[in-house]
């Protein structure tokens, strides 16, 4: 016997559509995480067990942050959508694994309460708030530039007596081919910070992030496209195939490239938005590559494309239907 | 090669559930509402008072302009004529009638048995008078259609994409009735003055193309287009891109690229009332949904309501959300007293399940909104400029050409109710 409808205050109403996919922005989210698992596990292989206790209180401590955040100004608890944890652990990767806790802590307060939540929480910084936090950390030059090398695995309390090496990146700035082979980079056989080593399993990971359609391959290839065309066009007196192939695999750029240009919220969301805004983070990072005081240029170089998101979504704006002209905004 | 439109979604089309039930014909109930609104214009003005006798048939409302006028669906006595709940959600006048079960007809219905002698211009008044407007949902006057588009159009389509999850009703009617949707077809041929007719329709419907092609061999001037599945492949503007590569301009009509949509059942109709003089008081509703018990495809009289069609089908569970329409663009009701009307082509009965909500809805700026836009705008910049009351950024972005398919909040990951604030956004930049 079908039911019959007898109280039809029962029924919502609510506008359409009344169906909706199932994705969520804790699911996407959840995907970076595990795009980044490799990544991390290199990092324990190499550097030790000290990888993975820095990455723990990193994430621990932006979710904590978040929670409390929140808490104290009496809004929804938004730890749920992974978002602190993604950009706690990518913190931690861009560190060396030697940092002092307290200093990842305190770039986790940086990153979630000052860029992230006095702006509004999700999607409403306008900088990523993980590279935010690195440029802020420089406040401690030696520390965040402190490479332990490869295979030494430092003490999980203190790393002071970490054995120390200079990471291949240095020698580039110098304008001299770094000593290991390309191999040993593109392998992650280096010292570096703890996620940028391994060019290979970074780019597992954003291959997976393109097929599961949670990023598209306008940013990344714009921008790793960008530095290989400029560093084979100045090789710097070097030869121009190994000299672009070394500026490619080291350095924070797979990382930059494939995980912190593509954040959603701080990059483009128009196609040719994406592809300019790759392009100005390569030309950028090789820019400071070049000639700034600091060896590296990924992470400034996309916070200053962060910068211009607006204008470049202005002109990537799709073009109205049944309108032969293309209208660029204002 | 066809064109195609941008964008789009894959939601699971869930026609499996009433694909294979044939149409029944639902008992016509003791008693019908017949708005004076069922199309896009102005109202009609009943032309039957309270006591008066109708017949199937007989028109109770008329108007002038933009406007259809409504037939009664069954035989009997006018109870009343009054205010009463319409599935827009409002209270509309209408005229009230009980059902005596004589079922008798009214005395001008008569059959054709040619067509010849009758001028463009007689045909597209039989289609007046019949009352026939669009059924596949949005209730556009046929006539006025027809009359805005003779001379001007190159293209004639026959949509059968029935895009929309869930809903079966165009597909029954060409499995079952392909004849009387293709003599439709020809009539708008020939009123048009086309040497062709195309009919466009998804390709998840194999059964609904063979019964067409098994007929084609009668219908030299139609030709079949099957499409990729992909939702909103049926709506009008992304219908001729498909088909045509032309786009509408903003605000324009479909004649002004030199195109004519009609839905299915709108041919359908259009040829009964050519041929057999019936004006449109019945229509083919998909009763279906998630929690409906046995979903259906019933043969309705215009008037039946909500409450009738829910039980026909029954439900397993408390229904969450009654539909008239399909759940991307169907409209949520709340009175299951209100009637069936010529535009709704289905109830669907929705569960618990269906219930989704993010406690903190939010833009991550994914961009997604963005690549399912058939109409190229940015939700997320029209919301946020809702949201900020802009109205000069409403305008900028174009608020007003959203045709409200709900890709864009159906495939948002942050739940943001992109479609709601859009239609509140166009209120704004109206008054």
């Amino acid at each position: 016997m079908p039911g019959k409808v007898k109280y039809f205050y029962e029924l919502t109403v609510a506008s359409s559509p009344h169906i909706h996919s199932p994705s969520r922005t804790w699911k996407i989210m959840g995907n970076v995480l595990l795009a980044l698992l490799p990544a991390l596990v290199w990092a324990v292989i190499v550097f030790g067990f000290r990888a993975l206790t820095v990455a723990a209180v990193s994430v621990a401590g932006c979710v904590f942050f978040e929670w409390a955040f929140r808490k104290i100004r009496k809004q929804d608890c938004t730890v749920g959508d992974l978002s602190a944890a993604v950009t706690g652990l990518l913190l931690a990767l861009t560190c060396p694994v030697t940092i002092p806790y307290w200093i990842i802590l305190v770039g986790d307060f940086f990153a979630i309460v000052v860029v992230k939540q006095l702006f509004g929480g999700i999607g409403k910084n306008f900088v990523n708030p993980a590279l935010a936090a690195r440029a802020f950390l420089f406040s401690w030059p030696v520390d965040m530039t402190t490479w332990a090398a490869p295979w030494t695995k430092p003490g999980i309390i203190s790393a002071a007596d970490a054995v120390t090496s200079a990471t291949p990146l240095n020698s580039l700035h110098t304008g001299q081919l770094p000593a290991e082979s390309l191999l040993d980079l593109f392998l992650g056989k280096t010292a570096g910070s703890m996620g940028e080593i391994s060019a290979l399993l970074l780019l597992i990971g954003g291959l997976y992030l393109v097929i599961r359609r949670i990023i598209s391959l306008r940013i990344p290839l714009a921008f790793l496209g960008t530095v290989a065309i400029l560093t084979f066009l100045f090789p710097q007196g070097n030869d121009r195939l190994p000299w672009m192939g070394y500026q490619l695999l080291s350095g924070g750029l797979m990382l930059g490239a494939w995980f912190m240009a593509t954040d959603y919220v701080t990059s483009p969301v128009t196609g040719w938005g994406k592809i300019l805004f790759g392009i100005g983070c390569g030309a950028i990072t090789v820019f400071i590559r070049y000639f700034g005081a600091y060896a590296e240029g990924v992470s400034y170089a996309i916070l200053v494309m962060n910068l211009c998101v607006v204008l470049l979504d202005r002109v990537g704006r799709p073009k109205r239907f049944g309108v032969e002209k293309k209208e660029g905004g204002k | 090669m066809t064109a195609s439109f941008f964008g789009g979604i894959h939601p699971r089309d869930q026609k499996a559930l009433a694909r294979d039930h044939a149409i029944t014909p639902f008992p016509p109930p003791a008693q019908v509402v017949i708005p004076m609104v069922q199309h896009i214009g102005a109202a009609c003005t009943p032309l039957v008072a309270k006591g008066d006798h109708v017949d199937i048939g007989q028109p109770v409302g008329d108007g002038q302009g933009l406007c259809a006028p409504v037939h009664a669906s069954v035989s009997g006595t006018v109870k009343a004529v009054e205010a009463r709940p319409h599935p827009n959600g409002t209270t509309v006048l209408s005229v009230v009638i009980e059902n005596d079960f004589q079922n008798t007809l009214w005395r001008e219905i008569q059959p054709r048995r040619t067509l010849n002698g009758l001028s463009r211009e007689a045909l597209v008044d039989i289609i007046r008078q019949a009352g026939i407007v669009g059924m596949g949902g949005a209730a556009f006057p046929t006539h006025v259609k027809l009359t805005s588009a003779m001379g001007k159009v190159d293209t004639l389509i026959i949509n059968a994409a029935e895009c929309e999850p869930y809903i079966t009703a165009d597909e029954r009617l060409i499995v079952e009735h392909p004849r009387r949707v293709l003599r439709g077809a020809v009539v708008l041929m020939q009123i048009l003055d086309l040497p062709m007719v195309t009919v466009a329709m998804e390709d998840n419907k194999p059964n609904a193309a063979n019964a067409l092609l098994e007929v084609m061999a009668d219908y030299p001037s139609v030709c079949l287009k099957l499409l990729k599945t992909r939702y909103p492949q049926g709506a009008e503007k992304q219908l001729i891109q498909t088909i045509t590569g032309r786009q509408v301009p903003p605000g324009g009509l479909p004649a002004q690229v030199g195109c004519a949509v009609f839905n299915a059942a709108t041919c359908a109709a259009v040829g009964d009332a050519v041929w057999d003089g019936m004006p449109l008081v019945q229509r083919v509703v998909t009763v279906s949904g998630d929690i409906a018990m046995e979903p259906r495809n019933l043969l309705v009289p215009l008037g039946t309501s909500f409450s009738d069609m829910v039980d026909a089908a029954g439900f397993r569970q408390n229904p969450y959300k009654v539909l008239s329409g399909g759940p991307m663009m169907g409209l949520a009701q709340f009175d299951l007293s209100a009637p069936v009307i010529k535009g709704v082509n289905a109830v669907t009965i929705l569960g618990d399940k269906n219930r989704y909500f993010a406690k903190t809805p939010h833009c991550i700026r994914c961009g997604r909104c963005i690549q399912v836009c058939p109409m190229h705008l940015m939700p997320l910049k029209l919301y946020s400029a809702e949201r900020r009351n802009d109205l000069a950024a409403l305008a900028e972005f174009h608020v007003t050409d959203c045709i409200e398919c709900g890709c864009c909040a159906y495939t948002c990951p942050g739940c943001l109710p992109l479609v709601h604030s859009i239609r509140t956004g166009k209120q704004k930049v109206k008054s």
